[in-house]
């Protein structure tokens, strides 16, 4: 019983340096890592100390909450160094990487033919758990649960997101193969969401055991929030898990070849990329390897993820856990004479108060200028136009704001994540930053009430 | 343009840093600058992209939108004070003496909106050096409303007055730009109302240097007035040739306050407002549709004069279009959420014309229905939140009762 959805709250925003369907390879980074920082609500427990051998897979350190969730290494060598921030916050753990990867032994095998905890055990034991997130908090998912369905959003439709279809084109078994073990752990369905517009890969197409759902509607409709808020909602209570189709494709390598296979393609792309491409490399790969004679390093502003939702990166630093897309834009950083009068041909607003209206279809280069100022609340319903919950988000916010759970509870916390707000952030008038007082808010909400 | 923002960095704002001479007035110098330069501050939080739009534009554009009102409003009050004064016939032209009645409307406009402006912008600079907040653009929008809503022989003192009590009781006192509860511009001309209805009301003040023992009468004092005389058939009539035509009422050239007669004018700001997205198209129309409504109930009615002019004629009387577009719209004072939007600008709309039906005293019956519900729609937003609260607390049950 497949669902029809379509978004109409929502806005595409087009920028320049889309990646060309081209597949290239990197060479292998010399340096790789793990940022503790790419999940929420983990405080992470060191298990191997800096000069430590490891091999793909060996465990690196583990969640404090919950020790068995391991967070392994994604290649084979030493532990070069640990990098630490204010008050020894671990901010990265860097492994000098070998020239050929040696990896850690886990079971191979038919998931069909295997029970749900020797399924559980395997992701966990192997690192691939923190793949699987779960609804409420955006958090990772607690093995002990049961959620009542799994979600998987096919497609992603941020601003130069990388094209599922295109990637994982050919790879029908393997991720055949990562379904039968994501199915195992609901016994509810699993979700496999579609874009309506334009043919789906046939490896979407033909999975066996999901539910295919075809939503179609501009950005956000293809992030999981809002799908699993129009086709099963959560209660208060009730759990939702999801992860990404490059987190099924790793999973099915692990239950057909036994081993935690950390290489994924990443779309670079952004104006300041020379040729943006699809580039087959590891989770956590340096950023100085990606950069390297592809990418306009003057003024540039690095994001290991999209321009809404990713986190920004230095040169020295690496890739993110669940980031498939590394993005690089111009920086901003100059005022603007008169900016508030200017025409503006070159600014991309949902308002028509720029005269870039004129231009639809254009493609922009966006840089990375707050264009404003920090005010308090003004314009209203600018955040309701790309926001497609049956929520009121502005009000959802504020509640955030001033720490009023209950308020928080009434107003539906338990479906949203930072990245769902990203638009309205993108949007407001008064240049409130939404995503950190709303992960402000569930980290509230998740440390209160569980 | 480089070159006069390096000039301010390093020749200007050090003596308004911490430790420079001007250290106190360090809000004044970050407003002229953000003035001349939209900041170069970069996302490092969140969205690393962000929309071109900010609260400056926000205002600039509602400003703009405003300027047709302006630009009507000096003419007519040139037009109005040489009608009255006998030096131009009804039957002439629009254009005949155009440059006396600009030069006249100009002189005596201008200076309502300077004293409005200087006045509220002091008033906003003082709280901001004593709270150390950067200036916020909430008054670039009141400074232009204010003039456009009071009747023009206004003694300037008077706007000093009002705008001062505006700013700090109306916004102020709430935590500034964003945070007040009342529109403030009605505001400042609720003040005047109350405090000076003789420079506010009745038949003297519309028309600029009015004539000794001539009646500069508004349409909605002319309406008022056949109330009293319902039972006189004859001086309904009599008062009712007095009145201005529909396409009088369209155009504007009739006497009122400054900025409100020209209903072509409203409807060009509005057409701003909404093409932008600047303004609420929900509130304008179910403000729209609730003085409709209640019109056409009176006609219904309609046991006396008043209360048999047709919709479209009380539509474009008085200020209610102004108020619809301009004041009605103002996100602030406003409900916040889209089913509050249309529940407030319905009543806005009925209570105006009620009010100004039922009470002759108060012809303006849009400026008292703006700031009740100014006052309600905090409540309304409760209600509406209610609901969705509801639906989700129900949408548990069930999960709960199929469990």
């Amino acid at each position: 019983m497949s669902k029809n959805i379509k978004i109409s709250r929502g806005v595409n925003i087009k920028l320049k340096g889309e990646a060309e369907k081209v597949h290239a390879s990197l060479p292998l980074s010399s340096t790789v890592a793990i940022k503790p920082t790419d999940f929420p609500g983990v405080v992470p427990k060191l298990i191997l100390k800096e000069k430590a051998e490891v091999k793909a897979g060996t465990p690196l350190f583990y969640s404090k909450e919950n020790e068995k969730i391991v967070f392994t290494s994604p290649v084979s060598g030493e532990i070069a160094e640990i990098r630490r921030g204010d008050k020894r916050k671990i901010l990265e753990v860097i492994i000098l990487a070998d020239k050929e990867i040696r990896y850690e032994a886990f079971t191979a095998g038919d998931p069909n033919s295997m029970s749900r905890e020797q399924i559980i055990e395997n992701l966990l034991k192997s690192g691939c758990w923190p793949f699987i997130k779960q609804r409420p908090y955006d958090v990772i998912a607690n093995p002990a649960d049961t959620p009542k369905s799994i979600f998987i959003s096919a497609f992603d439709s941020s601003p130069l997101a990388p094209d599922n279809d295109f990637i994982l084109h050919g790879n029908g078994e393997i991720f055949q193969t990562g379904l039968d073990a994501i199915k195992k752990l609901t016994e509810g369905k699993v979700h496999l969401n579609i874009n309506a517009k334009g043919k789906a890969s046939d490896v979407f197409n033909k999975s066996r055991g999901v539910q295919i759902n075809k939503i179609s509607g501009p950005h956000p409709a293809g992030l999981v929030g809002v799908q699993i808020h129009k086709i099963d909602p959560i209660n208060k209570g009730e759990k939702v898990w999801y992860l990404t189709p490059q987190d099924v494709l790793t999973i099915g390598r692990l239950f057909k070849e036994g081993k935690f296979d950390a290489s994924r393609i990443v779309a670079v792309c952004g104006s300041q990329v020379k040729t943006p491409k699809y580039f087959k490399m590891l989770m956590g790969q340096s950023v100085a390897s990606i950069i390297e004679g592809n990418v306009d390093t003057e003024k540039t502003r690095f994001i290991s993820g999209n321009p809404l939702t990713g986190s920004q990166v230095n040169k020295e630093s690496h890739l993110g856990f669940y980031d498939y897309q590394f993005t690089a834009i111009p920086e901003g950083g100059e005022g603007e004479f008169f900016g508030w009068i200017a025409p503006g041909f070159d600014k991309f607003s949902l308002s028509r108060t720029f005269f870039s209206w004129l231009m639809s279809g254009k493609k922009y280069d966006l840089n990375t200028n707050m264009n404003g100022e920090e005010r308090a609340y003004v314009m209203t319903g600018q955040y309701e136009k790309v926001f497609p919950f049956d929520i009121y988000p502005v009000q959802l916010v504020k509640a955030m704001i001033i720490k009023d759970i209950e308020l928080m509870e009434n107003l539906g916390v338990y479906e949203v994540a930072p990245e769902d707000f990203a638009l309205c952030e993108y949007a407001c008038t008064s240049k409130i930053n939404v995503q950190s007082i709303v992960r402000e808010g569930l980290d509230l909400v998740r440390a209160e009430c569980g | 343009m480089r070159f006069l923002e390096k000039f301010l960095h390093e020749k200007i704002k050090p003596h308004f840093e911490k430790g420079g001479k001007f250290e106190k007035l360090y809000p004044v110098y970050d407003g002229m600058e953000t003035f001349l330069f939209v900041p170069g501050h970069t996302a490092h939080k969140g969205a690393h992209i962000r929309d071109g739009i900010d609260l400056k534009r926000t205002m600039i554009t509602v400003v703009l939108a405003l300027i047709p009102c302006l630009l009507f409003g000096i003419w007519n009050t040139g037009h109005q004070h040489y009608l009255f004064n006998g030096e131009i016939s009804p039957e002439d032209a629009w254009n005949v003496m155009l440059w006396d009645k600009i030069l006249y409307g100009a002189m005596k406009v201008l200076p309502i909106v300077i004293v409005s402006y200087a006045v509220g912008l002091g008033v906003e600079f003082a709280f901001c050096i004593v709270k150390k907040h950067s200036i916020q653009e909430g008054f670039l929008v009141s400074g232009m409303l204010i003039p456009l809503i009071l009747p023009v022989d206004i003694p300037l003192w008077m706007v000093a007055v009002a705008t001062v009590f505006a700013v700090i009781f109306g916004k102020e006192v709430f935590g500034g730009t964003g945070m007040n509860i009342l529109n403030v511009a009605l505001t400042a001309r609720a003040f005047l109302f109350f405090a000076y209805p003789t420079k506010m009301s009745g038949d003297q003040v519309w028309v600029s240097e009015l004539p000794d023992a001539t009646a500069g009468e508004t349409q909605l004092g002319m309406w008022a007035q056949t109330i009293g005389v319902k039972d006189n058939p004859d001086a309904v009539q009599g008062i009712m040739d007095k009145t201005y035509s529909t396409m009088e009422m369209f155009i504007g050239n009739m006497p009122g306050s400054i900025g409100e007669t020209s209903a072509v004018a409203c409807l060009i700001g509005a057409l701003i407002l909404i093409y932008t997205g600047i303004g609420s198209f929900r509130i304008m129309a179910s403000v729209l549709v609730g003085g409709l409504t209640m019109s056409y109930i009176f006609n219904l009615v309609g046991i006396n004069p008043f209360m048999e002019v047709s919709p479209i004629d009380q539509i474009l009387a008085g200020g209610f279009l102004f108020g619809l577009v301009f004041m009605a719209t103002d996100p602030v004072t406003a409900s916040q959420t889209p089913t509050g939007k249309i529940i407030y600008g319905f009543f806005i709309g009925f209570f105006a014309i009620m009010i100004r039906v039922f009470n002759p005293a108060y012809p303006e019956g849009m400026m008292l229905a703006i700031l009740f519900m100014n006052v309600m729609a905090p409540l309304i937003d409760h209600y509406v939140l209610q609901a969705n609260v509801k639906k989700r607390i129900s949408r548990l049950k069930q999960v709960k009762v199929a469990a």
